[in-house]
């Protein structure tokens, strides 16, 4: 059954989504201060400009001690988290993994303003560490949905052969679950990092006014002089964060066909 | 039986252990989510003096809230933006979430899927403030269409604050509309379409008693994935709306912030979350009288 007007709006719908990707690396190279058609030319000024920012370099540097910190965390929490619910039952588990999975249903002004406002009367000073709290909290129901399907697939006889053979739970987490569930934990790990480097409402009202990677490209687009080098900054994340999803992507399907599952589809 | 028995015994248990292993993650998000959320609740039924918070127990902020014309025009505001956004993205999504599961052969659909969720995962900020290069005074769309000679004056979309939101939201939400139509549609039972075609129904009308009827849950979760960030969006209304058509989240802002009226800040926020819980109740027994109406 074919429709040919179908699949024209499916592909104009594509082109709509990929608008903005597409236009990021044409202008990144177009030699213009202005964004705008006819193109003037080729130049890698814009990423020259880039590398010669002091400023953006404490961003990256800043970002990536949130984001590698958030996801370590958070992916710790989710292992916690996501164990205890696919293996245990415990009273009050229903309330306890509605408030984990919580931030994602909550809108995220919510979460950095009530955070923001128990910090400032506690008279804690806003840091990087302040960012990372509030950035642990988002990311952890992605690491639990993550983890949470890795738990699921494990089979429990394995867990009590290993008990049978002597095993204490400790040594049969680290011997049998772990590995099992090892391609779970880097995927976790790799959405909760691009999540992290992604993220602005956080980072922009629980930091202390350091620069941060995604409160400072939201800066500067307010500087008509500053969109094209931000431009060739968008190109390379882009390229970065397709890479990591898919070496993510690469991990997930691994996982699943490790523990002997059926790929049941993507992230979402 | 001794008690150190009884004690050994509750370790063991199922129940003891599971608290134990969840215990980290619990004590984490009572601390950090729970507390502070337990706190705004408790200042939007105080008094604010002097960007200090006084013991002086009143609804006054939630009066203000739903009668002070400002912040009646803005929730106004904010709440139509955002039932716009939704209308917009579930309708664009809509088919193709229905080609992708209808039209596109087994084996290339997570392909597809793929496709429609990349864009998604690239920088927020970036894709958003990009939109803003797009739509405004002579950007990419005026500077294409009069090199193309099909507009003669810049169309400057960007100074409508509101149909340039509603253009980024919709771009910004897309993936999470199609998705869960799209799993609602792959659910839909094949042998009932062509049940309906065999009775003698048209395809449309077979699209509008059987297909359309048995993907509303999908429709339903699309709903309100995009309604609830939408509605507490800062974004895009600061870069896109460049602050001219605040919505609630800067309002919340410019309280806590700018005015330090904490009192008056948190409730604003507890009217935000009772807004997306109420509109996430109502769609949800939509859902339910959807999934009886199958049985």
């Amino acid at each position: 059954m074919k429709s040919p007007s179908l699949r024209v709006y499916a592909i104009a719908y594509l082109l709509f989504l990929y608008a903005p990707i597409i236009l990021l690396p044409i202008f990144a190279f177009n030699d213009s201060k202005v964004v705008q058609f006819p193109l003037k030319g080729f130049t890698f000024e814009w990423f020259r400009e880039m590398t010669e920012d002091a400023q953006l370099g404490i961003a990256v540097k800043n970002s990536l001690i949130i984001a590698f910190s958030s996801a370590t965390l958070a992916t710790t929490l989710g292992i916690f988290a996501a164990r205890a619910s696919t293996r245990f039952s415990f009273p009050a588990k229903g309330p306890i993994m509605g408030l984990i999975m919580l931030p994602m249903v909550l809108p995220e002004i919510i979460v950095a303003m009530s955070l923001l406002i128990v910090l400032l009367s506690m008279g804690v000073q806003l840091s990087l560490l302040t960012i990372i709290m509030g950035h642990v909290l988002i990311c952890t129901p992605f690491a639990v949905a993550i983890l949470s399907s890795a738990f699921q697939s494990l089979d429990k006889s394995l867990e009590e052969a290993a008990y049978d053979l002597g095993e204490t739970p400790f040594s049969t987490f680290r011997l049998i679950i772990l590995p099992l569930v090892l391609p779970g934990i880097i995927s976790s790990f790799l959405i909760c990092f691009t999540i992290s480097i992604d993220e602005f409402i956080i980072s922009n009202f629980l930091g202390s006014g350091e620069a941060v990677l995604s409160v400072y490209i939201f800066g500067q687009f307010r500087f008509p002089a500053k969109v094209p080098s931000m431009l060739a900054l968008g190109t390379i994340l882009v390229l970065l964060s397709i890479i990591l999803l898919t070496i993510a992507e690469y991990f997930r399907r691994r996982g699943i066909a490790r523990t002997g599952g059926k790929d049941t589809g993507g992230f979402l | 039986m001794d008690n150190n028995g009884l004690l050994a015994r509750i370790r063991r248990s199922e129940g003891a252990s599971g608290l134990a292993i969840i215990s980290p993650s619990a004590i984490y998000v009572i601390l950090l989510l729970a507390a502070p959320l337990a706190t705004v609740l408790l200042f939007s039924v105080l008094t604010s003096e002097r960007g200090q918070i006084v013991l002086d127990f009143s609804l006054a902020n939630y009066e203000t809230v739903f009668s002070h014309p400002v912040y009646k025009a803005i929730m106004l505001r904010s709440l139509t933006v955002s039932m716009l956004v939704t209308l917009a993205t579930v309708l664009l999504a809509y088919p193709l979430a229905y080609y992708i599961s209808f039209h596109v052969p087994a084996h290339r659909k997570s392909m597809w899927l793929f496709l429609v969720t990349l864009p998604f995962w690239t920088s927020y900020i970036i894709r958003v403030s990009l939109w803003r290069v797009i739509l405004g005074y002579n950007g990419v769309i005026d500077s294409a269409l009069m090199d193309l000679g099909l507009i003669g004056e810049p169309l400057n979309i960007l100074s409508n604050g509101v149909a340039s939101i509603v253009i980024t939201l919709a771009h910004a939400y897309a993936p999470f509309a199609i998705l869960p139509i799209f799993v609602a549609l792959e659910k839909v039972d094949r042998s009932l379409l062509e049940a309906g075609q065999d009775l003698g129904e048209s395809k449309l009308r077979t699209f509008w008693r059987v297909t359309l009827p048995l993907s509303m849950p999908g429709v339903i979760a699309a709903v309100l994935i995009v309604f609830i960030p939408t509605v507490g969006d800062y974004v895009t209304p600061e870069l896109i709306g460049g602050g001219k058509v605040p919505m609630i989240a800067n309002m919340i802002e410019s309280q806590l912030l700018k005015q330090r009226d904490q009192a008056l800040g948190s409730a604003l926020s507890v009217t935000v979350m009772m807004i997306v819980a109420v509109v996430s109740i109502i769609f949800l027994l939509l859902n339910r009288r959807f999934l009886r109406g199958q049985k």
